[in-house]
């Protein structure tokens, strides 16, 4: 089944582990200690320090790898609980239909009548600013897009005639939903979670940029470059390298997104 | 000698595909065909779906729609090749010399302007007439299309008229710049059968009239014996047989033309009532959730066990709605539903396992009523294991002689819907209604979707597994040729009423009531001469006007 | 009553209900959340006498529902109440700030929107060949990384390396607008950039599902030019798409200011509602928030009725 991968998916592969290994074994794989100050304040790069120290003397690396770690993990828990959250609720509206439906539907309108940066804003106002608080609050904001994506697929694949047909047949709720319906929604979904990865990742750097998100000394991508901003006056690339970091796991994820889709519909019975 | 408006000469193909995931694939669709068209002459392109048709209808008009191109031969049109024009000569023989009528109409015109503007659009573009001639000719035409107002219907967005209205209209844009040749394809494929053939005399009249000449594409070998003069069956873009329309009507010479002339004509006997009524519709009245009127009035039919009750009507006639009360899908407002001598709750959820056991149903697409994810399979064992508890070695024992059945034999069980034909979709849907041992299959329109000869078979396989099984079919469709094939009772509905019920010979014997007449009618025959006389003796105007 | 009429006046209708159930979720959010106004002014160290004092100040004693209608009632009157951190009258604060925000998002509107629609009619033209793929390429780097990276990195490589702009956008009102444009050019291309990518892939969406309808086909069978068929039959039917694409960006660029103006220390409102938000001084959160949802709910609408009165079916009914 992995046999021609395409080359745009097989680096897309090889850069998504290596971000992901490199959060899972960050301790092993960082030269210093996360927040230990090891030089002067921002040092170009050298043998000892490959990409230089930031604002107070840290090894950048190291903090590069341990950001790294945070930023996935939160925007792994986050995307999650959006998943969940919002596939479950997204069925259920639409095999259930009805007043369930109704409600469901409703209150994700409003919830995305407001762009969900600013809710988030007016959330962590008046929330203590917390890993736990940041996931659930970004987790729980997302939801909504998944719910309104299953929500449609889900409906769009209860109407057709084979899902009438185990009806008729007699077959329960349960067998409908995981034999008939989800099989054929899963491609869709999987494509989103990885939309919903990336988006995440953006999502929790701004915060942490605007310093609304994970509080030092603890590291990751956006407050790197909010400790670090102030050098650029003076020439300072400090604050950029969580720029790469971000943009080639963003373009990485999306191009695997992206061949798993086209892989899942070209399998045999593949829709369409 | 004249010399022909249009020559093509060894014309090929091709298009590319991208099936996902893999590379993109150049195949080619049409293998070099040859064939003339004289001034003011129709010819008949026919074929079944994927014969290239529509294809070679564009050809003339130097056009490939999406990634199809032509690759070689030639196309004369008025004594030049326009494969070798320059784009700029192309435009001035599309819309000018030659012109298009789609399929579907409603999509053809655009949806933001008025009917006039796009009816003119093209003569007053190519230079024929000023736009007050263009207006004047194109009222002209609509009056002979026989649209009503033809004043003023120019004045009308798309949507504002019907769809067999839209159809001429397209008519009336195609032969509005006084072209040399049209290009009909499909035109009246996609509406009702009552309405077809008032559109199909309309295009006869007017071609004519104006004595234009015409490529007229059809898959359906009687409408297309009604306007051509001479017929070109076309198969997997090969030619097959080219003739005069009487020659390949009366005298087909290769057994793939005497297949298509001979389709639809299976004979069944009818039977008898016999015994008591496997189901027995009483005093049916139904209506949608949230809607205001019946769909359903007052159903009264009955149905015998190995036997097959025809229900035909048109569109919104409620023969759909029909199959979903008794399904338990709506349950009806008033009357009850009888089967096997006991009366069924009107509701799906309170039935026993048994009675849905008994009572299967055969869908119109077999596309869609089929898991796409599951195997065959799985599709067929599935009913087995629900019902019967099947497992294992007995399961697939079953499966396989279900298959056998159904004439698709060995290696089809791993096989995803995606990789059959449309035929043998149709026949593993046949199998999963079998397995389940029902008494009665309701049947809705499970033969509308395919080509003919795949048609024909499928009725011919549920003819042979009725005596088998001796299991009774409610056959919904809209196709009275099919009824002939199949029924041994008919019930015609009209909004909602059963109009006239009976025996078949009964049914299909005059003296008819006024609209079981239109339907009769409008069936085309594989004769010569048909059209005219069915439109001199018909009693009713139809509705889709 | 013509029927589009009554379908304009009911989505208008919806848009002010949505409104106001907008900003009671805002003000129920602040509410049902632990903790509250007066501890964070006072710090976990306050003691109860002076929490109690501070919170009959500030009508903290009232039931929510009290507090809530006084509040809708206090905006609806252009009151936005006074901020907990420096006591000002926050509708003074916010109104200088506001017509910042609008002015930099104006001018970034003013510069992506026809280049957006231009560069999504350069990718239909040439679809699949290599305009197209250098567009999208380009489109899917920039929506991979956060606007304040873009920022940072424009800043980085166009201010300080280069030296052509400053690499903060301090205006004031003394200045000319020349002035005051050469003072936001980054910030304008960061937000162009932002919203470019999306709107350009939308646009080219919106364009390419018009042209393979069937009535384009009509017309190129009826021997139009190209450049005929895309004036008279698809141009007609694309604009509302197209609106309706603009607006979701505009929408979109509400977002990416908040983010954009801190980045470049811009007075605008998204500025002061971060900072808001940092302090903790809820009543300014709220009164940013209810705006922000209010810009964002109305293109919104706009969106939804330029493509009810495109609608020729809506337009000419039966």
């Amino acid at each position: 089944m992995f046999t021609n991968i395409p080359v745009s998916a097989m680096i897309g592969l090889f850069f998504t582990a290596l971000y992901f290994i490199a959060a899972i074994f960050a301790p092993f794989l960082a030269p210093y200690g996360m927040a230990e100050v090891v030089g002067d304040v921002w040092e170009p790069s050298s043998a000892n320090h490959l990409l230089g120290t930031d604002n107070i003397g840290r090894d950048l690396l190291t903090r590069m790898i341990y950001g790294g770690r945070t930023t996935i993990f939160i925007a792994t828990a986050a995307t999650i609980l959006s998943f969940v959250t919002g596939s479950v609720l997204g069925f259920l509206a639409a095999v259930l239909g009805g007043w369930a439906d109704q409600v469901l539907s409703r209150l994700v309108d409003l919830l995305m009548s407001i762009p969900s940066l600013i809710l988030a804003l007016v959330v962590l106002a008046v929330l203590p600013v917390t890993v736990t608080t940041l996931i659930l609050v970004m987790g729980l904001l997302d939801s909504t897009r998944v719910f309104r994506l299953s929500r449609a697929v889900a409906v769009d694949i209860n109407v057709m005639d084979y899902v009438e047909a185990a009806k008729l047949r007699g077959e329960k709720r349960g067998w409908i939903i995981f034999r008939e319906i989800l099989p054929n929604a899963l491609s869709p979904l999987v494509a989103e979670m990885g939309l919903r990865f990336i988006f995440m990742v953006l999502f929790i750097s701004t915060l942490s940029f605007l310093g609304l998100g994970v509080q030092p000394p603890l590291a990751d991508w956006g407050g790197i470059v909010k400790e670090n901003k102030d050098g650029i006056v003076y020439g300072i690339g400090a604050a950029l390298y969580p720029a790469i970091a971000i943009a080639t796991l963003a373009i990485s994820v999306n191009l695997v997104a992206d061949w798993i889709l086209n892989r899942t519909t070209s399998l045999k019975g593949g829709r369409g | 000698m004249t010399e022909p408006l249009l020559k093509v000469r060894g014309l090929k193909i091709g298009a590319t595909v991208y099936p996902p995931g893999e590379k993109p694939r150049d195949i080619e669709i049409v293998h070099g065909v040859d064939f003339d068209l004289m001034p003011g002459k129709v010819l008949g392109l026919i074929g079944e779906s994927g014969a290239g048709k529509s294809t070679i209808g564009l050809a003339s008009m130097a056009y490939g729609r999406g990634g199809v191109k032509i690759t070689g031969g030639e196309v004369w049109v008025n004594g030049r090749d326009i494969l070798k024009s320059s784009l700029k000569d192309i435009r001035k023989l599309r819309g000018g010399e030659v012109t298009y009528v789609s399929q579907s109409a409603a999509a053809s015109f655009n949806p933001a302007k008025q009917i006039m503007e796009q009816v003119t659009e093209a003569a007053i573009l190519q230079g024929k007439f000023s736009k007050k001639d263009a207006e004047a000719r194109a009222v002209e035409l609509f009056r002979k299309l026989g649209l009503p107002d033809p004043e003023n219907i120019g004045r009308r967005y798309p949507h504002q008229v019907s769809g067999g209205q839209l159809q001429r209209c397209m008519t009336a844009l195609a032969l509005c710049p006084e072209p040399d040749l049209v290009v009909f394809d499909e035109p009246t494929t996609a509406l009702d059968v009552t309405t077809q053939i008032d559109v199909l005399a309309a295009i006869k009249d007017a071609i004519r009239d104006t004595g234009v000449a015409a490529l007229y594409i059809t898959h359906d070998l009687a409408v297309v014996a009604q306007v051509s003069d001479d017929i070109m069956v076309l198969k997997m873009g090969d030619m097959v047989e080219y003739g005069a329309t009487d020659q390949i009507i009366n005298h087909p010479r290769e057994d793939y033309t005497k297949a298509l002339v001979s389709v639809r004509s299976i004979e069944h006997p009818e039977k008898s009532p016999a015994g008591e009524p496997v189901l027995k519709c009483e005093h049916i009245t139904a209506r949608y959730k949230g809607t205001q009127f019946d769909v359903l009035h007052d159903v009264n039919v009955e149905l015998y066990p190995g036997q097959t009750l025809a229900v035909v009507g048109e569109s919104g006639s409620g023969k759909s709605t029909l199959a979903r009360v008794i399904t338990g899908l709506l349950p009806p407002r008033d009357g009850k539903i009888i089967f096997d001598g006991r009366e069924l709750t009107p509701d799906l959820s309170s039935r026993p396992i048994d009675d849905l056991r008994e009572l299967q149903m055969i869908y119109q697409m077999a596309d869609t009523a089929m898991n796409p994810r599951q195997t065959v399979g799985t599709i067929i064992g599935r009913p087995l294991e629900f019902y019967f508890g099947l497992k294992g070695e007995a399961k697939q024992k079953r499966i396989q002689e279900l298959l056998d059945e159904i004439e698709l034999g060995k290696g089809f069980q791993d096989r995803y819907p995606a990789e059959l034909s449309g035929g043998q979709k149709q026949r593993v849907c046949i199998a999963r209604a079998l397995a389940a041992k029902p008494k009665l299959i309701i049947c809705d329109e499970v033969t509308s979707a395919l080509d003919p000869l795949v048609a024909d078979g499928i009725l011919k396989l549920l003819l042979e597994l009725q005596k088998i099984e001796d299991v009774a079919y409610l056959f919904i469709t809209h196709d009275l040729a099919t009824v002939r094939a199949i029924a041994d009772s008919i019930a015609v509905m009209y909004q909602g009423r059963v109009q006239r019920y009976g025996g078949k010979t009964e049914v299909l014997t005059p003296p008819f009531d006024d609209y079981t007449d239109l339907l009769l009618s409008s069936v085309p025959e594989m004769k010569l001469g048909w059209l005219e006389d069915v439109l001199a003796n018909r009693k009713m105007e139809s509705a889709g006007n | 009553m013509h029927p589009i009429l009554k379908l304009v006046l009911q989505r208008i209708a919806l848009g002010i209900l949505l409104l106001f159930a907008a900003s009671a979720m805002i003000f129920g959010l602040t509410e049902a959340l632990p903790g509250d106004a007066a501890q964070a002014v006072l710090g976990q160290g306050a003691t109860e006498e002076a929490l109690a004092n501070l919170r009959r100040e500030m009508g903290l004693d009232q039931p929510a529902i009290t507090r809530y209608f006084q509040w809708l009632g206090g905006i609806v009157q252009g009151d936005l109440g006074t901020s907990i951190t420096n006591r000002l009258d926050i509708a003074t604060s916010i109104s200088n700030r506001l017509g910042n925000t609008l002015f930099l998002a104006f001018w970034a509107a003013v510069f992506s929107v026809p280049l957006a629609i231009f560069l999504g009619l350069l990718a239909v033209r040439y679809q699949n060949r290599w305009p197209d793929k250098v567009i999208s390429g380009a489109t899917l780097a920039t929506i991979s990384i956060p606007e304040f990276l873009i920022g940072y990195v424009l800043v980085y490589f166009i201010a300080v390396q280069l030296g052509w702009f400053a690499p903060l956008a301090l205006i004031s009102d003394s200045m000319s607008l020349g002035q005051k444009l050469h003072a936001i050019a980054l910030p304008v291309i960061v937000l162009t950039m932002v919203v470019l990518a999306h709107m350009m892939r939308m646009t080219r969406a919106a364009i390419l599902n018009v042209m393979q309808s069937a009535y384009i086909e009509t017309a190129e069978l009826k021997g139009l030019s190209t450049f005929n068929v895309i004036r008279k039959h698809a141009f007609p039917n694309a604009i509302a798409p197209i609106v309706t694409v603009v607006m979701l960006n505009l929408a979109y660029l509400v977002v990416g200011v908040v983010v954009v103006e801190v980045v470049f220390v811009y007075p605008g409102m998204g500025q002061y509602l971060v900072d808001a938000v940092v302090k903790r001084d809820v009543p300014v959160v709220l009164a940013c928030g209810v705006i922000f949802a209010g810009i964002y709910i109305s293109l919104n609408l706009i969106a939804d009725l330029v493509s009810i009165l495109a609608n020729p079916r809506l337009r000419h009914p039966k």
